[in-house]
């Protein structure tokens, strides 16, 4: 006869296959955030950020593709607390205005997943395969440091360098060995002492001159996609290289080392004469980091609206800076809206071979990850 | 209190409970409780069964139901299996009277498993095939690599739906045939004729109008398939050139499970409303203290809480359920003299409607001008960017519900040709009805049934009135107006 019935209650412990999957799940949201990056790292709230906060990338649920109806044209079934009446607005869409975000928001339509992340982490992703190019020894490499590294444990050492943790540790293995419970005392047997090794770090030196056009064309948008590759780039440096040095300058008319601050916020006006931070920065390099001693790269963001009959003299620099420098990358910022054909500044660059000389056209946010890839490709002209 | 205890002032509520259960009529199997904890009860529900293969969707659904139960923004109390046994999983951490309303909403599920007509032909041990199918994915991902066999996964699912729950109508099939009810693709006869001895009556050219369709669709050229076959999935895996058999057998569980699952999402709203109808008339006859009355008044507010964005199944299905059998406790005058109905007979009459019906004739069928107005259900649409109520209208209301109903809410996608362009490629239309398809999904999704059928497809759907055919052929999607 049917209508039995039994209760248990199992041990669950070991049943691991939710958690399993929804690992899977999160690499996969990894990958999907990789493949972001380009619209991630122009993020309006990462530039601006401390650079320590969590930040909360709204991503489309990683994608179930099935074919599905368009929940936008389809009408839906509610049900009202009985005063309902034809007209009556249930939800409104949140602004379309960030990014291509389709049917997000209110209960018809598809979810979002919000991914936490750390600026940290995203900077790992970002700077995975990005290294300075063309890095060479350089003689001043003795300036590299001298460090001392707690490598090694061992049993005998001095007792200022006592591993207490370790120690403890033993004698508590110890003492459960022997079948007690907890600690009962430490024996000489139970020390553990940190030792250390000496190492050298061999740094190549390396010095960046970051160049920023910060003339009266430069708008908003501009000094925003100069600024968010200029963040990433000091980022980038500074977790990876510990010696590089960065020299700032700005420029309109003319041009002037400023410090990071400034750099990041300061804006001027007026026209643009760009070859102004090329003589100042071939200055700094004559007075300052002597080419034999230092791995030199140069920089240069503008809008490419330079003083038409500066622009020979534009090129006779850049093939100066050539000489001393690694790599000498040039940056231009298109508006959107207007102007896609290249600057006069930048058909002139065209006629430079070198292939240490790197080019490249920022139409949109999205450019900025990789003009970061092209610039630290670490393989030009090798 | 320990654990003891609660377990046996359980097992004498289940006893009250289930005695209590068939004296009220309902007809379940043997129940099997199992109490989870919370993860667990979460990894089956993102499941739907607690030995399935796995995959990261499960666990996107998993980590979804488990985060709004973290911060306390839904619960899950109970978990039933249609199997037979039936597994019932409880709540760890519900307290008495929670589960006591959990057991009797479970009985009726359970009930309803057994007697819905629709059900009659889900395998009931699920629970056991679903488990040797996952230990065979596992043994492909070893030998495969997992990357594979999960990138192939991807697209049988993002397919899945494409089945065929009603092959069998129409077919008769030998008896031992019907446990299973896998069998049969096409031909469609028609029991009515294929009696042999027939008497002559004044409609009989009206079947033979069958015979002439018949006839000239001989006469056409030979097609592949001979009628257009909705089951997707059952198509590429007899038909598609370049699978190996570990693949056919994915294709083929994962059809065997959603045909399992079908029912179930075919009846949703009558499932949920019998379970809720029979949790009430239960909690409301056995004993209860002043302060668990309290609690299951809470819970039971909880459970049929209305929502403004979608149907509540537990809501909606109790409300017609009850509706139902008042209307036939006191029919009309009218409706006992025009359907002979007596008085009386609303318990018969919802015995009946939970064996026969689904939810698109459950609603169709019962769901009156009078319950629209009170359950002040409407439809609603986006319009700009605002979610706008567009119809109060009962009828249309009921209509519009009902559509958004057919295929379990899916696209109806039939395969039209196996070998269109004499190229083997396959052709595929989306049997249009007024809904446009989502294209950016629809341009995801054609590789995915590239990659199970290995050459050129395409999609022919309807869009801005106009008729439009999708192509994928194996690099990028063309669209074109026909």
């Amino acid at each position: 006869m049917n209508g039995h019935y039994v209760v248990t209650r199992e041990d669950w412990s070991l049943h691991r296959k939710g958690e399993i999957d929804r690992q899977r799940h999160q690499e996969k949201i990894k990958e999907a955030l990789k493949n972001n990056l380009p619209d991630l790292v122009s993020e309006e709230s990462i530039i601006t950020s401390d650079g320590q906060k969590v930040i909360k990338v709204p991503i489309r649920t990683l994608d179930e593709y099935h074919f599905y109806y368009d929940q936008g044209k389809k009408t839906h079934a509610g049900q009202g607390d009985g005063k309902s009446k034809v007209g009556d607005v249930l939800a409104h869409e949140p602004n379309a205005g960030s990014g291509q975000g389709k049917g997000a928001g209110e209960e018809p339509g598809l979810d979002y997943y919000e991914a936490e992340i750390t600026i940290d982490e995203l900077a790992e992703m970002v700077f995975e395969d990005l290294g300075l190019p063309n890095l060479k020894p350089k003689k001043k490499a003795e300036l590299a440091s001298e460090a001392v590294e707690f490598k090694d444990i061992r049993k005998k050492g001095i007792s200022s360098n006592i591993d207490r943790k370790r120690t403890v540790l033993e004698a508590i293995k110890r003492c459960a060995l022997s079948g007690q419970d907890g600690l009962t005392k430490i024996t000489p047997d139970d020390l553990r002492f940190k030792t250390w090794e000496l190492t050298y770090k061999q740094e190549s030196n390396a010095v960046v001159l970051a160049m920023m056009d910060t003339s009266g064309s430069m708008g908003v948008y501009e000094k925003y996609i100069a600024r968010s590759f200029f963040f990433w780039m000091v980022r980038f440096l500074r977790t990876k290289y510990q010696n590089v040095q960065i020299v700032f300058l700005a420029h309109h008319v003319t041009a002037a080392e400023v410090s990071e601050e400034e750099f990041f916020t300061k804006g001027a006006g007026g026209g643009t004469r760009c070859s102004s931070v090329y003589k100042l920065a071939l200055e700094i390099i004559k007075n300052r980091f002597n080419p034999q001693d230092y791995n030199l790269y140069a920089f240069h963001f503008s809008d490419g609206e330079n003083l038409f009959t500066d622009n020979e003299l534009c090129l006779a620099l850049i093939k100066e800076l050539l000489k001393h420098c690694n790599l000498v990358g040039y940056g231009e910022i298109k508006s959107p809206f207007y102007g896609y054909g290249d600057s006069t500044l930048r058909l002139t660059f065209k006629r430079l071979t070198d292939p240490r000389f790197i080019a490249v056209i920022i139409k949109d946010k999205s450019y900025v990850y990789p003009a970061l890839k092209k610039f630290f490709a670490q393989t030009h002209g090798q | 209190m320990d654990t003891k205890d609660e377990l046996r002032l359980l097992e004498e509520a289940i006893e009250k409970i289930i005695a209590k259960a068939r004296e009220l009529g309902l007809d379940f199997n043997d129940m099997y409780f199992e109490i989870c904890p919370a993860d667990i009860i979460y990894t089956f529900g993102a499941y739907g069964m607690p030995t399935r293969f796995s995959h990261w969707t499960f666990g996107k659904a998993y980590h979804k139901m488990k985060t709004f139960y973290d911060y306390n923004l839904s619960k899950i109390y109970e978990l039933v299996i249609n199997s037979n046994p039936c597994y019932a999983f409880l709540l760890e951490g519900n307290s008495l009277i929670q589960n006591k309303l959990v057991t009797a909403h479970v009985l009726g599920h359970s009930d309803f498993f057994k007697n819905n007509l629709h059900f009659k032909r889900t395998a009931k041990n699920m629970v056991e095939s679903m488990a040797s199918a996952a230990q065979r994915f596992r043994g492909y991902e070893q030998k495969y690599g997992r990357n594979k066999v999960e990138a192939f996964l991807d697209a049988v699912i993002s397919t899945q739906e494409h089945v065929d729950p009603y092959s069998w109508v129409g077919i008769q099939e030998p008896e031992e045939d019907r446990q299973t009810g896998e069998k049969g693709s096409g031909t469609k006869k028609n029991c009515l004729t294929s009696g042999k001895e027939h008497k002559e009556t004044p409609y009989d050219d009206l079947w033979k109008l069958d015979n002439f369709q018949e006839k000239q669709s001989e006469e056409k050229e030979k097609k592949f398939p001979s009628n257009p076959q909705k089951d997707l999935l059952l198509f590429i895996m007899e038909h598609a050139r370049d699978l190996e058999d570990w693949q056919r057998d994915i294709i083929s569980v994962v059809r065997q499970e959603m045909l399992y699952f079908w029912p179930q999402m075919e009846t949703k709203i009558m499932n949920e409303g019998w379970a809720t109808y029979w949790h009430l008339q239960i909690m409301r006859e056995i004993e209860l203290s002043e302060d668990e009355a309290i609690e299951f008044a809470k819970m039971h507010a909880g459970v049929i809480q209305p929502s403004r964005f979608h149907l509540n199944p537990y809501y909606l299905g109790l409300k017609i359920f009850e509706d139902i059998e008042k209307r036939w406790n006191q029919p009309t005058a009218e409706e006992k003299k025009k359907y002979k109905r007596l008085e009386g007979e609303g318990r018969k009459k919802i015995f009946e409607v939970r064996e026969l019906e689904n939810d698109t004739s459950f609603l169709r069928n019962y769901l009156t001008k009078e319950l629209v107005e009170e359950l002040d259900l409407y439809l609603y649409k986006k319009e700009k960017d605002e979610w706008k109520i567009v119809e109060k209208d009962w009828a249309k209301v009921r209509d519009e519900i009902v559509a958004g109903m057919t295929n379990c809410g899916y696209p109806y996608i039939v395969v039209e040709d196996g070998d269109f362009n004499k190229r083997g490629e396959l052709y595929l239309r989306h049997c249009y009805e007024g809904v446009n398809l989502d294209i950016y999904y629809l341009e995801k999704t054609l590789p995915c049934v590239y990659q199970l059928w290995g050459r050129t497809v395409h999609l022919e759907t309807v869009l801005d009135e106009r008729k439009i055919l999708f192509t994928f052929n194996g690099e990028r999607i063309i669209k074109r107006f026909t």
